[in-house]
């Protein structure tokens, strides 16, 4: 499936470097100066708030949005370089997993699963039918081969959706928040088959998520975005350490500890309630 | 001379309208050039993949649809020619020549021009709305992201199934005119008899082909506005909405706009 010219990365290069990456909507920075290296082989967990930019960042490193500034490279190569075609082999190198699933509504989980076989390899359509068999027993599916996506819950959607990421045996899979509105324990499997995707088939991964529980059960690093800023990229028991140390009266460190911890109070909080209140109310009254 | 701000402000909601008009023929333009790549390449090159299957599942899912609506609709415009011919033929004695008037009529213009009415609201909206469920569905990113290009993927097999289905359709609006008229004159005594003859007697080829030749022009309008429309959906829901009713109302527009060239451009060649 993989051509002899594509790049193989050693594992003492990065597979995924972003490196300054600037992107605007409407002149408001979304991403502002945004970096970050994920290596061979570990599980990456990108945090933040809600609207810190850290799906934008996501769609940047699978190429469906383009930055104003900096790049990001895949296996050694920019993707804003690459043509169409190129673009589409690095894709085929490369899962993701969407928020929604995002499976193929008019097709079954079994089809939705074969589609990117019969598109990208010349396999038989028995064989297929068998890798689609075990891509499905994987994620524990086998038996809602023959449904279609309506009539399945949102957890099966997530794990079909995960089966037809890894069809074609991806070398990097990506994570859009993989355990957004799933219960406990399915979000708990979920973070389970990452971690045994990663374990077992040694595939890098990049999660995007705010599920502090799942977070700390899946990485290997984290990162910490926060409107638009890369605060902090660290092994997992640094991050382990801020959460279960006491506040340290140092602003960065102590708004991680609050989103980490999830408290009601802190740096986060305190920007959104500072700020311009004064000049919003009085300024209401002044232009009136 | 001076330009208030008001006066600015007017002119440049004239220029922002020319504009985003512009905007939006140049998104279709390139989208047609899109479709028109992919089709040729998915025909002549091994390595892009044609799905046939993929066009007759839309040619089905459109055409089957449409069959019945298309009969009755044209049947009853045949019925109302007829109807409205045949008094102020009367007094001349020329209610034989209303089988003429329907066939050129029918033939050249209302065929097409109906057929692709009724087709925009059925086909291009279906379109739209399964377009920009898949966009709102994150569908069309996933199909990027597995290296699936959603033009090949989805736009090709939409505009060649629409093209053939409204080529189809119209052959049958043709005679289904033919017959509602045929119908009507029967039951008011406005000479039926030799109505056939007297149609088939005026009737050219050229009548017959010009009218296909627009029907197909108006296929692919229909389909590219349709999913232009639904890939540019933005905002959920209420976006789906919007798009189904802009590409009924751009599509009746385009058709009739396009009919107008074409009868233009057959009156100056005299086709």
């Amino acid at each position: 499936m993989i051509d002899a010219s594509d790049n193989q990365v050693t594992a003492d290069e990065p597979v995924i470097r972003v490196v300054d990456l600037v992107k605007r909507f409407d002149e408001r920075a979304v991403l502002d100066g945004v970096g970050l290296t994920v290596a061979l082989g570990e599980t990456m967990v990108v945090m933040g708030g809600s609207g810190c930019g850290k799906s934008t960042l996501l769609r940047h490193m699978i190429g469906s949005m383009w930055p104003d500034e900096g790049h990001v490279e895949l296996f050694g190569e920019d993707l804003s370089e690459m043509t169409d075609e190129r673009l589409d082999q690095a894709r085929k190198r490369f899962g993701i997993l969407f928020q929604s699933g995002a499976l193929f509504n008019s097709m079954t989980v079994g089809e939705n699963v074969a589609l990117p076989l019969e598109e990208h390899t010349d396999l038989d359509a028995d064989t297929i039918d068998i890798i689609v068999r075990i891509k499905l027993e994987l994620v524990g599916l086998r038996e809602a081969m023959d449904l279609m996506p309506a009539e399945i819950s949102g957890g099966m959607k997530k794990r079909a959706g995960l089966a037809r990421a890894i069809a074609l045996d991806p070398e990097i899979l990506f994570y859009d928040e993989p355990s957004a509105g799933l219960d406990p324990v399915t979000s708990a499997e979920i973070d389970q088959l990452i971690m045994d995707l990663s374990g077992k088939l040694g595939v890098t991964s990049v999660v995007v998520t705010h599920e502090m529980d799942s977070a700390f059960r899946i990485a290997d690093r984290m990162a910490m975005l926060d409107a638009g800023r890369m605060l902090k990229v660290a092994r997992r028991a640094e991050f382990e350490a801020i959460r279960d140390g006491a506040a340290t009266g140092e602003e960065t460190t102590d708004l991680i500890r609050q989103f980490l911890r999830g408290d009601s109070q802190g740096p986060i909080t305190a920007r959104r309630l500072s700020g311009d209140y004064e000049r919003d109310i009085l300024g209401a009254a002044g232009s009136a | 001379m001076a330009v208030l701000g008001r006066q600015r402000g007017r002119i440049e909601g004239v220029g922002a309208r020319a504009l985003s008009g512009l905007r939006y023929a140049g998104g279709m333009a390139l989208l047609l050039g899109e479709a028109a790549r992919w089709t040729f390449r998915g025909l002549f090159s091994p390595k892009v993949r044609f799905s046939w299957h993929a066009v007759a599942e839309q040619v089905v899912r459109v055409g089957l649809r449409s069959v019945a609506i298309v009969a009755l609709v044209q049947v009853f415009i045949g019925v109302i020619l007829a109807l409205q011919m045949t008094p102020p033929l009367e007094p001349w004695g020329q209610v034989d020549k209303v089988a003429n008037i329907i066939g050129v009529a029918g033939f050249r213009m209302l065929g097409p021009i109906i057929t692709a009415v009724v087709l925009s609201g059925f086909a291009g909206a279906s379109i739209a709305a399964e377009l920009g469920t898949m966009v709102v569905a994150e569908e069309i990113e996933a199909l990027e992201a597995t290296a699936l290009n959603p033009v090949r993927f989805l736009v090709v097999p939409r505009v060649l199934a629409t093209f053939v289905v409204v080529l189809l359709l119209t052959v049958l609006a043709d005679w289904m005119i033919a017959l509602g008229g045929y119908i009507a004159s029967l039951i008011i005594h406005a000479a039926p008899a030799g109505y056939w003859m007297r149609m088939r007697e005026q009737l050219l080829y050229r009548d017959f082909v010009t009218g296909l030749v627009q029907a197909g022009v108006f296929g692919i309008l229909i389909s590219l506005i349709a999913c232009h429309e639904g890939l540019k959906v933005r905002g959920g829901a209420e976006g789906v909405g919007r798009a189904t009713t802009m590409t009924v109302v751009y599509s009746i527009v385009a058709i009739i706009a396009a009919a107008a060239v074409f009868t233009a451009i057959f009156y100056v060649f005299e086709l």
